[in-house]
């Protein structure tokens, strides 16, 4: 693995190293205790794209919300660049803009402009001024391809859009992961696919560590540098998968032939753990 | 992309959100003229107005026979030497209005002071709500004129038990609103600010308060109406001057045209006061504006 990474610009990103080890979340709600993370250990070094790949229901929002902070971990520990987010003795670790989540159905608020939003972030830490921020801002959203719409409220632009106003809103605070729930699950396929480009020019423009769930293998391949192959409840690494296609991509990645051949190594394993997830009759989620 | 492109160009043209709030009412107005609608609007009133006068005047159908006609309700309304002693030319007409009036103000704005507040902070505090909800739930389903006989045990004079009811119901349909609205807020608002950073109470601030503003401001709608049933029911016993007052001492006296005098005019001013917390709602929330008009 360590010789595939190298071959890439991630080595120049020295923070966002993710070491989960040995997590194990149980669930009691009714008394009955429901396994939904099983001893999961998974290394992510610093800068990569990591799509963690698995049936719907499986889990993967759980391992997230473990590291983001929303909710705590049975067993295990995890750890950010040597640092304790949660472990023995901490089960839940604390929210902060080191590791900001984008949402599945989008997290804008829709009571703030687009600038606004994407100023949130230094506004609440208050160690710039108004000004500063809000400078700052428009040139993120310059870079972004959003001008014109800072004054747009989230409601009053296309779905793509807000997608990548959220983008920038966490880029503002210089995180050190960005942890993506499924962003583009509502999305179509078009729109999806303008959404994947945007997103690894950011990614190449701004290297930070990429936690990404997703159940779509397309996109996993295309995004990621190595793909999680989650089993089906509870949720587990099954299968590594490298992608050795050279970064920076484009779409012509998708019909290449290195593409095709990943897609079928993943494709077996993925299918295998959606038919038991279906089997066992998981709600979607 | 390029038609994403079209729209944020177009609403951005708009310079500030007060120029594009006054033009877009322009600009509903004009089409709402242009549309059906207030022709069919006209023709719902001229029905129901077409059968009192029919079913009073014309046809004297049973049970209608004693009730005072449409034009004998309107010219006393519009007389200036009004037969029963009120019209909208007589100063004791305002005096009704305007009473009634200052009691909704009183009544809703303490309503609102003290029921948005709560209301935040039960949806927003679990252990608050444990230890308030179950109470305010006993206490709001009982009906406001079960209340009156305390009230005007309670309070001294004939003023303080009338604004005391209207706020009572006012202050019950905010509270559960506002607590309502709280609730509704999507999680992940919440976790996305404390993602950003923002503490407990910068989530409060800029999540919950605006996140919830819409259920609130329905529940000042309702508020409002509610406020103007038990003001009226209020002033039927107890209290002096008001339009629930002058009907029910219309009643009395057997001067039925006031009674009827008085529900249209409790009727207008019930609507005009609901439009204006409504305007308000719009003007606060600029953002639901812009979204709904784009639904358009």
């Amino acid at each position: 693995m360590s010789a595939v990474m190298d071959e890439k610009p991630v080595q120049q990103v020295t923070k966002g190293a993710i070491k989960i080890d040995d997590v194990v979340k149980i669930y009691d709600p009714d008394g009955a205790a429901v396994m939904a993370v099983d001893h999961c250990s998974i290394d992510i070094p610093a800068g990569e794209i990591c799509m963690i790949v698995g049936p719907s229901g499986c889990g993967k929002t759980t391992l997230l919300n473990a590291i983001a902070g929303f909710h705590g971990i049975t067993s295990g520990s995890i750890h950010l660049d040597g640092e304790l987010l949660c472990g023995p003795g901490k089960p839940q670790a604390v929210p902060g803009s080191d590791r900001i989540v984008v949402f599945q159905n989008g997290a804008l608020f829709p009571w703030k402009t687009n600038l606004e939003n994407i100023a949130f972030g230094p506004m609440m830490a208050g160690k710039m001024s108004k000004a500063e921020i809000y400078d700052k801002a428009r040139g993120m959203m310059a870079d972004a391809g959003l001008s014109g719409t800072e004054n747009n409220y989230p409601g009053e632009v296309s779905s793509g859009l807000r997608r990548r106003v959220e983008i920038v809103r966490a880029l503002m605070n210089d995180p050190k992961v960005l942890l993506f729930d499924e962003p583009y699950r509502a999305l179509d396929s078009l729109t999806k696919s303008v959404m994947h480009e945007a997103l690894l020019e950011i990614y190449y423009r701004n290297k930070v560590t990429i936690f990404f769930i997703t159940h779509d293998l397309e996109e996993a391949i295309f995004l990621g540098h190595r793909l999680i192959i989650m089993s089906s409840r509870p949720c587990k690494p099954k299968k590594i998968v490298e992608v050795d296609i050279p970064h920076p991509r484009d779409y012509s990645a998708l019909t290449s032939t290195r593409f095709r051949e990943i897609m079928q190594e993943a494709k077996g394993v993925v299918n295998e753990e959606a038919q038991k997830a279906f089997d066992a009759g998981e709600k979607e989620g | 992309m390029s038609s994403t492109m079209k729209t944020a160009d177009v609403v951005t043209n708009t310079q500030g959100p007060e120029v594009s709030t006054l033009s877009l009412t322009m600009f509903r107005f004009a089409s709402w003229l242009k549309s059906p609608r207030p022709y069919l609007m006209m023709i719902g009133f001229a029905i129901v107005l077409g059968f009192w006068y029919l079913a009073v005047e014309v046809w004297k159908l049973p049970r209608f026979e004693d009730m005072p006609g449409l034009t004998e309700v309107f010219s006393e309304w519009f007389s200036k030497d009004p037969y029963y002693g009120l019209s909208i030319f007589t100063p004791e007409y305002y005096l009704h209005i305007g009473i009634s009036l200052r009691r909704i103000a009183y009544a809703f704005l303490l309503a609102t002071c003290l029921g948005v507040p709560l209301g935040l902070f039960l949806g927003w505090s679990k252990n608050f709500r444990e230890f308030i909800f179950p109470l305010f739930e006993v206490l709001r389903p009982i009906p406001i004129l079960a209340w009156v006989p305390l009230a005007i045990i309670m309070f001294a004079g004939s003023e303080s038990p009338v604004i005391f009811l209207t706020f009572l119901a006012s202050f019950f349909a905010t509270t559960l609103n506002t607590m309502l609205g709280v609730e509704s807020i999507d999680e992940s608002y919440s976790r996305a600010a404390s993602c950003l950073g923002a503490s407990r109470w910068q989530v409060f601030r800029h999540v919950v308060i605006p996140g919830a503003m819409p259920y609130i401001f329905t529940g000042l709608q309702i508020s409002i109406g509610v406020a103007w049933f038990s003001l009226v029911a209020g002033e039927m016993v107890s209290g002096q001057y008001g339009l629930g007052y002058l009907i029910n001492t219309a009643y009395m006296m057997i001067e039925y045209p006031k009674i009827i005098i008085g529900m249209i005019t409790l009727g207008i001013i019930g609507f005009a006061t609901s439009a204006m917390v409504r305007m308000l709602g719009d003007y606060l929330m600029q953002w639901r504006v812009r979204e709904l008009a784009l639904g358009d």
